[in-house]
């Protein structure tokens, strides 16, 4: 039986690395999952064969509370909540092999010093990215919505983690490992995770959720140590090395390290001083936007995390086949860092059935937009600064953006005056070549709709 | 079996391949591969049952049946959410 277990938990990871490779390239994605998907459950099966397990009732009940809660939120969450429910399910992995620490902690039965170690990181580790993931939901879910900040920051959560960390090493030392010890450490490990992700703004939380994914990878890498688990071993530092990898791709996507998304409190400082913007905002109705974007030979839309938020990628898919019906050349120009997470413009566009090919990256688009009648931007703030190559005082000089302000005209879709999530001025919207269109995405992109069928 | 040095082995070798997978992924693949490796790390569910399986004191029970809930709700949260995501990479297969 032990060798029937090790063979599926080898054939478990090699699904696994297998499954990953496949999801790498948008044709053979599909099946990555599937395949990844079969490994998981193999791996499963077979540990209810584990030689010497008791709660076989209570443990299929946990599995069946667990998973038809995931089950249901995952199947009934719209796309465009994806970002967060990332986020809710990596900290429950994190949270998973926190406990998985604890009842080993709690049993006290290491056979090494070496083991003994390991168990604690993996707890340190997951604690944080449990609490800590939890927090990135709140807030993209929109519960938590100002990042808390207060003086002195920085110190009172190194000390924290200091303290946390203290605590493991005692946990460590101790020959005798008491609860109330395991208590604290737990405590202040959690408690830790929470205060590194408050001060964060929403605009980083893809940045930070792609860092928690990863540390609770490795969380699951050390667990596995301890329990001789190879499947685990290698599926968590597989995710862990990957993670970090996709964390600074992530973080290289918007020129800034993951230290200082991090640890630099991002625009809450007094910035406001050196970012006044000289003209004035102009708004323009949907019917005259309309006519614009229906005689333009070229336009280019720009969707941000508005357009998510607003639901509107029917709505602009519907706009654009429109638009194309009548000769008009419609590209997307995608930020890698639009939305919540990289790609997550891309994904809720490929939801709405907008093709492929009409999605362009930065580096391919940039150039198209001297030769662009209307760039319309939908939601989208930040990406679309240009104060990001002017003004080297912005905090976000140096990020690379869409260069709308560089096309004839832009039409701006926002809900109000308000700044974008990074607290940022933005000199797009008092150009002179800018329009706004005040109001709700879907509501005028659908108004757009009735203006450009009415011609 | 696994035991100090191998350990050490497997996992460099463990983490050279996550780092190779993730090497040359256009961002369109970013997120759907975030949350693909979001569920891999749902085989933490085995351990959680290991563990669970092997407690006795109520205490160690308790923790350990949350372990095992949040677990399954990695796994199986983390396919479904990656599956419906891929999913709409459907059409482009024919397009591209």
């Amino acid at each position: 039986m032990d060798n029937l277990i090790q063979i599926s938990y080898f054939i478990a990871a090699f699904l696994f690395i297998f499954g990953l490779k496949r999801m790498s390239s948008p044709v053979t994605a599909r099946d990555g999952i599937v395949w990844a998907g079969v490994g998981m459950l193999v791996a499963t099966l077979i540990t209810f064969f584990y030689p010497g397990m008791e709660n076989y009732l209570l443990m299929t009940a946990a599995i069946f509370v667990g998973g038809v809660a995931a089950f249901w939120s995952g199947k009934k969450v719209a796309m465009t909540d994806m970002p967060q429910m990332i986020a809710l399910y990596n900290g429950m992995g994190g949270g998973a092999a926190a406990a998985i620490a604890a009842v080993e902690l709690l049993q006290d039965d290491f056979h090494s010093q070496t083991f003994l170690t390991l168990a604690v990181l993996g707890a340190l580790i997951g604690s944080m990215s449990f609490s800590g993931s939890l927090i990135a939901f709140a807030k993209l879910q929109g519960w938590l919505r100002r990042p808390l900040r207060f003086p002195g920051q920085q110190i009172f959560n190194i000390i924290l983690f200091l303290f946390a960390a203290g605590f493991g090493a005692l946990l460590i030392t101790q020959g005798e490992i008491s609860g109330t010890t395991i208590m604290i450490f737990f405590a202040a490990a959690l408690a830790y995770g929470v205060m590194m992700a408050l001060p964060i703004g929403g605009a980083d939380m893809p940045v930070v959720i792609s860092l928690f994914n990863a540390l609770t990878g490795l969380a699951v890498a050390f667990e596995g140590f301890v329990l001789n688990n190879a499947a685990m071993i290698i599926a968590g530092t597989v995710v862990g090395s990957a993670g970090t990898l996709l964390t600074q791709l992530m973080a290289r996507a918007m020129n800034r390290s993951i230290s200082n998304v991090l640890f630099s409190s991002f625009g809450a400082s007094g910035t406001t001083e050196t970012d006044s913007v000289e003209g004035s905002m102009k708004p323009i109705d949907a019917v005259d936007a309309g006519v614009m974007m229906a005689f333009a030979e070229r336009v280019i839309i720009i969707p941000g995390y508005g357009m998510a938020v607003a639901q509107a990628q029917h709505k602009i898919q519907e706009l654009m086949t429109m638009l194309l019906a009548r000769g008009v050349d419609v590209k997307f120009a995608i930020h890698p860092v639009a939305g919540r997470m990289p790609g997550h413009m891309n994904v809720l566009l490929a939801e709405a059935n907008v093709p492929y090919e009409r999605l362009y990256d930065l580096d391919e688009i940039n150039p198209a937009f001297p030769q662009t009648d209307v760039a319309l931007v939908i939601g989208a703030n930040d990406v679309v600064n240009p104060m990001a190559r002017t003004n080297p005082d912005s905090p976000i000089y140096g990020m690379p953006i869409l260069n709308a302000d560089q096309a004839k005209n832009v039409i701006v879709i926002k809900r109000g005056q308000g700044k974008g999530f990074s607290g940022v001025e933005n000199a797009l919207f008092y150009g002179d070549n800018t329009r706004m269109l005040y109001g709700d995405g879907q509501a005028m992109v659908g108004e757009l709709i009735e203006a450009v069928k009415a011609l | 079996m696994i035991e100090g040095m191998t350990a050490l082995y497997i996992f460099m070798l463990a983490a050279i391949t996550g780092y190779e997978i993730i090497g040359r992924v256009p961002v369109i693949l970013h997120t759907p591969l975030m949350s693909g490796s979001n569920f891999v790390h749902g085989i933490v569910l085995v351990g959680a049952m290991v563990a669970m399986g092997h407690a006795h004191a109520p205490l160690e029970l308790v923790i350990g049946f949350i372990g095992v809930a949040l677990a399954a709700g990695n796994a199986v949260g983390g396919y479904v959410v990656t599956e419906r995501m891929l999913q709409m990479f459907k059409r482009s297969k024919g397009s591209n």
